[in-house]
């Protein structure tokens, strides 16, 4: 029963999402596509830190590093002339998914508050060497000369074909992520998360299955890198700042830990707040900050564990 | 050699500034279990603070004597109203709250005082240099930072070793239940020790005023150094975090001064232009990176925890 009402909510928000670019053409927004786009590229984003915070108890606030490596080997390549998409986004997730191993195998021997501050060190640390990359921009980074091309297979060009390929990613992690913290893989972790000298004492090495998850989850975040360089066309070091990694930390919280769709929801939510809130005041921060606090503070089962209440 | 005397100094100003953070954050995480990533903007607060009250009273002094209650007093409201609730939660909720913070903090400053930076004037007095040795002239100011920075700091060790609130201190990083089980009031000892980290920030913001841009977001630059100072020192040590103060603010200081220089005698300087100010700016997360290597729990790790 718990699992047909999260099935039925889970189809419905791809319906719903599926709908947006024709009823945006209806009503003549185009804008809302572009938003729309956003919130699921930034939705892949919190799917894979759930992965590590919310199944395997990894509180990483270096998130963004990966955003911004997947949108620089797009942008990098795209700088000299290779728009080959496959090549872009390819390179995208294994050099993301490289940077999480040597920051994973450094980071995950600690734990705790040192976790915390190290995965965030790490990343102020990529953040200032693409400001020092004078070539591709430094701090004012640089346009991105044309979106990553797929041999006429799609032409992302083109919003509608580029915001069902977003989407269709976004199901498709869905899908592989509940798959994969259903199988033993997501057992491991999850019982690392709850009681690691247990997992230890059962005869798992939950090392390596952390470590293989934040790697994982760090690929997957570059491959949402490369689609925000090809949704902004635009690059800057700004991908990877600190506050970036809190904000999709924030989103996973927001929607719902441990639920792999309520980081969903908390990206469309947070990112249409920020929406209607900066539309309305320059200084919608003072109004984020307190609500970010009060969530914090009285609603941790986050949004979808008001909505289905078998997580 | 006097350029490398002259950089060390910056370097042990910038380091004793940075250990002014740490003894903060390193106090409050040791004694609430607390992570406050709105450290940083205690620190911008009293930044501003000390330059609205120099401007308002026109002395630099004044601005900064009342900027450092002023900073006390707003750590106390924030820990009362909102971090109280925090210390019981786990270090997930504590970073995101703290977090909420910040971005409200950065707001309201640019609300009150706009984006862009502010700078404050020194008194002639200050503003000045001095002939340190023979052939080497330091700013006064600068020395000045040392000078407060040190007292600061011997002053944190007397209070913690050899005053009744400093066993207090002591006894509540080692074990806080057994704290409030003798009768000791452990809610006013947190507001305490979070208003003498709060103030301990204050003072380092206070004395960046007239050496780095005040601005917001200010706090959060610093913050994330102060992070590796505690990394590598161990956390909620102040042994610690004097040590890895040093050795942070040594390493930055002489690593974006000579870094490029000496590249350029190994390989092209065109290259060492290049690498130079990447490299100087990774070096102390590339240290972190190796000490956590080899002593995961950091220099001067505390027992258990």
């Amino acid at each position: 029963m718990a699992i047909s009402r999260r099935a039925i909510v889970l189809a419905a928000g791809a319906v719903l999402l599926a709908l947006v670019p024709p009823v945006a053409g209806l009503l003549n927004q185009p804008f809302y596509v572009d938003l729309f786009r956003r919130m699921m590229i930034f939705a892949i984003a919190a799917l894979s830190l759930d992965l590590i915070l919310g199944y395997g108890g990894m509180v990483s606030f270096g998130h963004a590093a990966y955003l911004g490596i997947g949108a620089y080997a797009v942008g990098i390549f795209a700088f000299y002339g290779v728009d080959n998409g496959f090549l872009q986004w390819s390179v995208a997730i294994a050099a993301s998914a490289a940077a999480a191993l040597v920051i994973g195998v450094i980071s995950i021997r600690t734990s705790g508050v040192y976790f915390i501050m190290i995965t965030l060190a790490f990343t102020q640390m990529l953040y200032y060497l693409g400001i020092s990359l004078e070539t591709y921009g430094g701090d004012n980074g640089m346009p991105l000369k044309t979106r990553s091309q797929f041999a006429g297979l799609v032409d992302l060009r083109n919003p509608s074909a580029f915001y069902y390929v977003v989407l269709a990613l976004l199901l498709l992690f869905l899908l592989l992520g509940r798959r994969l913290v259903d199988a033993r893989f997501g057992m491991v972790i999850r019982s690392a998360r709850s009681n690691e000298p247990r997992a230890r004492a059962i005869g798992f090495a939950p090392f390596r299955y952390k470590l293989a998850a934040f790697v994982l989850a760090g690929g997957a975040c570059g491959l949402a890198g490369a689609l925000l360089a090809n949704q902004t066309e635009y690059l800057t070091p700004d991908f990877m700042h600190w506050t970036r990694s809190g904000e999709i930390m924030f989103m996973v919280i927001l929607g719902g830990m441990r639920t792999l769709f309520g980081p969903v929801l908390g990206a469309v939510v947070l990112l249409g707040l920020e929406d209607v809130l900066s539309a309305l005041t320059e200084h919608w921060q003072i109004i984020l900050g307190p609500f970010l606090v009060v969530v914090v503070l009285f609603a941790k089962r986050g949004l979808f564990g008001l909505v289905s209440r078998d997580g | 050699m006097l350029l490398v005397l002259e950089q060390g100094l910056n370097g042990l100003q910038y380091g004793v500034m940075l250990f002014l953070m740490a003894a903060g954050l390193t106090l409050v995480f040791g004694i609430m279990n607390l992570v406050n990533l709105a450290h940083g903007s205690l620190y911008m607060v009293g930044a501003y603070l000390a330059t609205a009250f120099a401007r308002w009273t026109g002395s630099f002094v004044l601005g900064a004597l009342l900027a450092l209650p002023a900073t006390l007093l707003v750590g106390v409201v924030v820990e009362v109203i909102a971090l109280r609730t925090l210390y019981e939660r786990d270090h997930l909720d504590q970073v995101l709250a703290t977090f909420g913070l910040i971005l409200f903090f950065n707001e309201l400053v640019a609300i009150v005082w706009g984006r862009a930076a502010i700078y404050t004037s020194l008194p002639p007095s200050l503003s000045g240099s001095f002939v340190l040795l023979p052939g080497l002239r330091y700013p006064t100011y600068r020395a000045l930072v040392i000078l407060v920075g040190v007292a600061a700091a011997v002053f944190l060790y007397v209070l913690v070793t050899s005053t009744r609130l400093g066993m207090l201190i002591r006894a509540g990083a080692s074990n806080r239940t057994m704290v409030a089980a003798l009768g000791v009031n452990i809610r006013r000892l947190y507001t305490l020790v979070f208003g003498l980290g709060a103030a301990l920030a204050g003072l380092a913001g206070l004395m960046a005023g007239p050496i780095y841009a005040v601005q917001p977001g200010m706090g959060e630059q610093i913050l994330i150094q102060v992070f590796v100072v505690i990394i590598i020192g161990g956390i909620g040590s102040i042994r610690g975090a004097v040590a890895g103060a040093m050795v942070v603010g040594m390493v930055d200081t002489l690593g974006r001064a000579f870094l490029r220089p000496t590249l350029s005698t190994i390989v092209s300087p065109a290259a060492a232009d290049k690498a130079g100010p990447a490299l100087a700016s990774m070096l102390i997360y590339l240290m972190m990176a190796a000490v956590l290597f080899f002593r995961p729990q950091g220099l001067f790790p505390t027992r258990g925890r």
